[in-house]
């Protein structure tokens, strides 16, 4: 039986929803029922106390956690997030209840012996709780206390094999979409890409050593499923530099009714016949499409890539061939300069293992923000402040019309001596000799 | 209770120690039918809402059922999502960057029996375990913070204002009937570690009062130069005050320069700034990720302030609803939420969702707010 009365948080039991509440009550019995005999290494009360805290906040409508606190592995700066309960006389199964950050999967698939491995480690050692997944997509273990946390790290890396995730000034867990597995619009293998820089720079991931935060993350089309041009310091998007494959009798089936337009997915509504002037054509941002005679032509060199096309028939319109990435930088939440979106750095280039290339770009760009950076400053917040220019020089990328929207609006060039026939040192002597005072 | 060592020898840390692995190889988890068609699909379709088909080039099919879930999710729950996997996906199970959970199969009609089967589990409180849906346009599953459950600068609950708006939009969920995909997120402070500042809806927790300042304590738990570096708007300074008697080093904040980012509380655990009727809610629109057609936007604030109404922030849903109503009423086929509100113009779009407008949504916050003023005579009456 629950020990504390939840009349508020019992009102959001109902609803269609999947309730959270009503989640965490099934793990509070479950725990005290304790059918498998397990020797709990938290509190058996943990779910119970949280409940019961959460409760409180509802009432007083004010969060009950305490800031911080340093805990962790050892020779890890990042992965445990300490947390301690204001109130731990009342709620003493959450008096200590710190979260650790597991390593995801590219892509977020399981086999369920792992998932099981993972809930009996979290049944034994920690709450019962998880956030599957946290928003930087990590598994999420909500709650355990500190003597726990090298035995739950040793249990991960041997016997799962698993390592944990980032927090702090690193490199966080980068994340991708489901990619190639099972998308035809995946540009390039996204999955593996995150993989391979994950394992590349695992010791920037564990050990602090950049001014802040700095997130990855790799979508595998422009669509954009992992949101990596708002959300991630390094965002990589596939993308294509040749033509798209066009299919001219699927065109004629759209056309003719006979496939469903956007994969089906607006089928929830009669939006009347399909029209490829109004819903193809006339919706192109670039207006590089024309259908005439039955024949879909596309100016691909005027091309966008929005997909906007694609989407609507995928199965007359197909990515191009010659695929690769745009890298942007920058993206970021508000805090605390104002949010922002990765600005658009490296318009293509080729996503082939041992991606050497982009591991170089990676490393320039560090190498600058490590070196400029302020303390607590995203690198977004450090290109607004030097200038995106300094970026180009940095990582050696030439400038092109392609990395702005227009040209400047003022013309206060940072020229350089060396651009300047003559240099910087004429004296005044030199300025008199042809002008008086 | 006794201890159990999991082998970990604390006397010799470095002893048989693994670091560094990060997480498996990807390809230890893929499905044999995705292992096999890896980068060689062909095409999809959305059988129904919740059901996915994907084809390969290959010919081989695999229907996805999506199914809904909270993100805050107990271990017996997870064992119940392997449970359903080993019965019918040979193992195999995805999540979804928005919390939702993927079970793939091999016929449609497999497909179907596990949709049924899943939208038949519930909890005992009443609500479905894992409703099946979330493709398409509709709404899908929304992105959260942690909220009052677990964490130390929130303005309000995560999982609460979630639950709540997503019982009030659940038919969108089920349903592909409106103009284009809607994503809602839910972010509850100003930091959003769920980075909700290009969804088409956006919930924020936002606080309106200063930081309470314990100068007993400030300057022994926190570093003065950085609390003070720590604000954007140049509030903060460092003083001394005679405090019982005593003199301490501490910070004097100017008020009226406080624009509530929470900064410094980040920085100064002596700073908090919580208060039951300074938090709340702001709603912000029209942000999207996605380069179709239009390119990506942020989202506006377009209500400043909604007051934390648990359990159920009936005002918030509320609102949200009459801005989805608005828009599902409103908007082209293939127009998100934004592109309505830029293509009507914003003075349309207020009145359209029947939103008051004050100069609180007039930015005022460094140079990008003058890029948000109307340099022009084109409006409308």
């Amino acid at each position: 039986m629950a020990k504390h009365k939840t009349p508020l948080l019992d009102q959001l039991e109902s609803g269609p929803w999947p309730s959270f509440v009503s989640d965490i009550k099934q793990e509070i019995e479950h725990r005290y029922a304790n059918p498998k005999g397990i020797d709990y290494q938290i509190p058996a009360e943990c779910p119970d106390d949280l409940l019961g805290l959460l409760e409180l906040s509802y009432v007083d409508g004010e969060t009950h956690w305490k800031h911080g606190g340093i805990v962790g592995v050892f020779g890890y700066g990042g992965g445990v997030i300490g947390r301690y309960c204001d109130q731990p006389e009342k709620y003493p199964g959450v008096a200590h209840f710190h979260t650790v950050r597991v390593a995801q999967p590219s892509g977020m698939f399981y086999k369920t012996d792992f998932l099981r491995q993972l809930c009996d480690l979290w049944e034994l050692r920690g709450s019962g709780l998880t956030n599957m997944h946290g928003a930087t997509g990590d598994i999420v273990l909500l709650g355990t206390t500190t003597p726990q946390l090298e035995e739950i790290f040793f249990e991960l890396t041997h016997k799962m094999n698993n390592d944990l995730g980032g927090s702090g000034s690193n490199l966080r867990t980068p994340a991708c979409c489901l990619g190639e597995s099972r998308c035809e619009y995946a540009c390039y293998d996204s999955q593996e890409l995150c993989y391979q820089l994950t394992q590349e720079y695992q010791d920037e991931l564990h050990r602090p050593a950049f001014p802040y935060k700095f997130k990855f993350k790799f979508d595998g089309c422009s669509l954009g499923c992992v949101a990596s041009i708002a959300r991630s310091d390094m965002s990589f998007i596939g993308t294509w530099r040749d033509e798209i494959r066009v299919d001219q009798k699927a065109v004629a089936a759209y056309v003719g009714g006979e496939i469903a337009p956007n994969a089906g997915a607006y089928a929830g509504r009669d939006w009347g016949k399909f029209d490829i002037k109004a819903e193809v054509i006339d919706r192109c941002p670039s207006q590089c499409i024309r259908y005439e005679g039955g024949k879909l032509e596309i100016n691909n060199k005027e091309c966008v890539r929005c997909m906007h096309c694609i989407c609507v028939m995928p199965r007359a319109l197909k990515i191009g061939n010659d695929r690769g990435l745009s890298i942007l930088v920058g993206a970021k939440a508000p805090i605390l300069d104002g949010p922002q979106m990765g600005s658009l750095t490296i318009p293509f280039i080729k996503a082939e293992a041992p991606y050497d290339e982009i591991k170089e770009f990676v490393e320039a760009t560090w190498d600058w923000w490590m070196e400029e950076g302020k303390n607590r400053e995203r690198i977004g917040e450090t290109l607004k402040r030097l200038g995106f220019s300094r970026l180009l020089e940095v990582t050696g990328t030439t400038a092109d019309p392609r990395h702005v929207k227009e040209p400047r609006h003022n013309p206060y060039i940072f020229w350089k001596e060396e651009e300047v026939t003559g240099g910087w040192n004429k004296t005044i002597a030199e300025y008199r000799a042809k002008h008086q005072r | 209770m006794a201890f159990i060592s999991s082998g970990y020898n604390p006397e010799k840390p470095m002893q048989d120690r693994i670091t560094d692995i990060g997480p498996q190889h990807f390809s230890k988890f893929l499905p044999p039918v995705l292992a096999k068609n890896k980068g060689a699909w062909d095409y999809h379709e959305i059988i129904e809402p919740g059901i996915l088909m994907h084809v390969g080039l290959s010919g081989d099919k695999v229907f996805t059922v999506r199914a809904g879930a909270a993100r805050l999710m107990s271990v017996t729950n997870i064992r119940e999502i392997c449970d359903i996997a080993d019965q019918f996906c040979g193992g195999h199970l995805r999540f979804t960057t928005r919390n939702n959970v993927e079970f793939m199969v091999g016929t449609l009609e497999e497909a179907k029996a596990l949709k049924a089967n899943l939208n038949a589990r519930k909890f005992a409180g009443g609500s479905f375990k894992f409703p099946v849906g979330g493709t398409g346009a509709g709404v899908t599953n929304i992105v959260h913070t942690q909220g009052w459950v677990h964490c130390h600068t929130p303005a309000t609950d995560a999982s609460g204002t979630v639950k709540a708006t997503m019982d009030v939009v659940f038919e969108e969920f089920q349903n592909m009937r409106l103009p284009a995909p809607v994503r809602i997120s839910m972010a509850c402070c100003l930091n959003m570690c769920g980075a909700v500042h290009c969804s088409d809806i956006a919930i924020l927790g936002i606080h309106r009062k200063p930081p309470i300042l314990d100068h007993e304590n400030l300057d022994n738990v926190c570093e003065v130069p950085l609390a003070v570096a720590a604000c954007p708007t140049g509030a903060i300074r460092p003083t001394k005050i005679e405090f019982q008697g005593k003199q301490v080093n501490t910070v004097a904040v100017k008020n009226e320069r406080c624009m509530f980012c929470g900064n410094c509380y980040t920085m100064c655990p002596a700073m908090p700034l919580a208060d039951k009727d300074g938090d709340g809610i702001a709603l912000m629109v029209g942000g999207k990720i996605s380069n179709r057609m239009t390119t990506p936007k942020f989202s506006k604030v377009v209500v400043p302030f909604i007051p934390n109404e648990p359990p159920r922030w009936p005002t918030m849903t509320k609102v949200i609803k009459k801005i989805l109503d608005a828009y599902a009423k409103d908007a082209r086929k293939y127009e998100r939420l934004g592109d309505w509100a830029n293509r009507i113009g914003w003075e349309r779009f207020f009145e359209k969702c029947d939103l008051e407008f004050s100069a609180h949504l007039i930015d005022d916050f460094r140079d990008p707010a003058y890029y948000t003023w109307r340099q022009t005579t084109q409006f409308k009456f």
